[in-house]
């Protein structure tokens, strides 16, 4: 057994140079996730036709094959079918990849916490004038984000791991600096040690702050 | 007024209502009746599109619908004329009492969030629950729930106010605080439909009472008309099991005396 835990605590401060990157890949393409997975759920719900069918084989392809696949189709792939795509950059095609396949999931998350909201709280705003956008913002929307939380937290935390997967289409991120960092000094346990450490501290804040806020927007349902 | 002429509504393959017409002064009180089942609620439902309706004609206050030329602006200015009060209360789970009773005031009148307050409290002091406006729906009592609820309802100052079986799901104990509140609106003059099974209540708050059995008004009439001399057979049917069924619970429960007193 030979374990050189110094090691490990020496090569975190370089390590650390690197969680930006993975924080920056992971961040927004959750936003884009978001915004696409609001949209989708909305259409889900209302049913809406058309719209109803795209959206159903959109979230079927890109829930039912793995994101590797997607993100190297993405980057490789369609550039070689339009060649302008060869301008994209890995970072931007990883993003791409992680926002498509994340909002896959958060459409069929934010669509069963706009459904888990009880319809007569729309009635209700109904009944006394609010149109449909209002009876969205100020009653249904909050009641179902709230519901939504700890699934979409689950996917947050799901992206900030997989945001790993970039460094096989060469963006160097938290996972790629370990790797290379292992094979330069052949240190692999120490360094990919490291690696998950600096992940799972990660994780945990996030679930710390989580689980604050979900506390935070519950007062109004728990006596 | 309100003017209701040949309203259809079907699901399906269920007709649930089968041309109904009826008419409401200014002012007056309308307790609708029937078995479940007859389309009481689904009726009411129609009035302000939370159930569109197949066809028909519905005039309340300013606002006049057909139903098959119905858009959205119409429907709208239809529902500003109304407000409901539901069985189970739908208040707004995630907004505190006070905010239960001036969302409305604010985001769909336009009301100064000041103004809106100064009338919420004067609603929920109305009603008796203004000790709780800080609370949230959750820490109140079903009675409590409702009253914040008729109080949300009169907060938009409609036309007239749909109670869709304002007590069936609250506890016995707690109905007759409501049956006081909405007495006490019903003795301002407010217009009011009220789908119920208080018959007792009824009886004695209703200017006018509609008896409906299958999706039609089987017989219209003043309470007396319709409790003491009903004329047609399926209303002293219903009548005489009501009784039968509920009368020793129901007047355990609401004696008469009581609910004369209540409307006092």
């Amino acid at each position: 057994m030979d374990i050189d835990f110094r090691y490990v605590l020496q090569i975190i401060p370089e390590l650390l140079h690197y969680v930006p990157i993975t924080l920056y890949l992971t961040v927004v393409s959750m936003g884009i996730a978001i915004i696409i997975g609001v949209m989708l759920s909305i259409i889900l719900v209302n049913k809406v036709p058309v719209l109803l069918s795209l959206a159903k084989v959109y979230i079927s392809f890109f829930r039912g094959t793995p994101v590797l696949v997607q993100l190297l189709m993405i980057y490789f792939g369609l550039p070689q079918i339009f060649p302008v795509l060869n301008e994209v950059g890995a970072g931007v095609a990883a993003i791409i990849a992680f926002s498509l396949n994340t909002s896959s999931y958060l459409a069929e998350i934010f669509r069963a916490g706009l459904e888990s909201v009880d319809k007569g709280q729309a009635e209700a705003a109904t009944s006394v004038g609010m149109s449909y956008a209002q009876a969205m913002r100020g009653i249904v929307l909050p009641q179902a984000v709230r519901n939504a939380l700890p699934a979409t937290g689950n996917m947050f935390i799901g992206l900030i791991k997989n945001s790993s997967l970039a460094f096989t289409i060469g963006v160097t991120e938290l996972l790629a600096q370990g790797k290379m960092m292992a094979s330069a000094n052949l240190r692999f346990f120490e360094a990919y040690l490291a690696v998950g450490l600096i992940y799972w501290v990660i994780t945990f804040l996030y679930s710390q702050l989580q689980g604050w806020y979900e506390q935070r927007i519950s007062k109004a349902y728990v006596t | 007024m309100i003017s209701v002429s040949n309203i259809r509504k079907s699901y399906k393959d269920t007709e649930v209502l089968k041309g109904i017409s009826f008419q409401v002064n200014d002012g007056e009180v309308v307790a609708i009746i029937g078995p479940s089942g007859s389309g009481k609620s689904t009726l009411l439902r129609c009035l302000n599109f939370l159930e569109q309706p197949d066809s028909g004609y519905i005039k309340i206050g300013e606002a006049a619908v057909h139903a098959k030329q119905s858009n959205r602006t119409t429907v709208n200015q239809l529902r500003l004329q109304t407000s409901m009060v539901f069985q189970h209360y739908n208040l707004f789970k995630n907004k505190t009492v006070l905010e239960n009773v001036t969302h409305g005031l604010i985001v769909s009148k336009k009301i100064k969030k000041e103004a809106a307050e100064k009338k919420g409290r004067e609603l929920l002091k109305q009603v008796g629950v203004l000790e709780k406006e800080n609370q949230y729906p959750i820490a109140l009592s079903g009675g409590q729930q409702q009253r914040v609820g008729i109080a949300r309802a009169l907060a938009v100052n409609p036309y007239a106010i749909l109670f869709d079986e304002p007590t069936s799901s609250l506890d016995p104990e707690w109905v007759g605080e409501v049956l006081r509140v909405i007495t006490k609106i019903a003795n301002n003059n407010k217009t009011m439909l009220i789908v119920t099974h208080e018959m007792n209540f009824a009886r004695e708050i209703a200017d006018q009472v509609i008896f409906m059995a299958d999706g039609v008004i089987v017989e219209k009439g003043t309470p007396e008309e319709i409790f003491d001399f009903p004329k047609q057979e399926r209303t002293k049917q219903f009548l005489r099991e009501f009784h039968r069924n509920t009368s020793e619970r129901m007047d355990a429960v609401y004696p008469m005396d009581y609910i004369k007193e209540l409307v006092q």
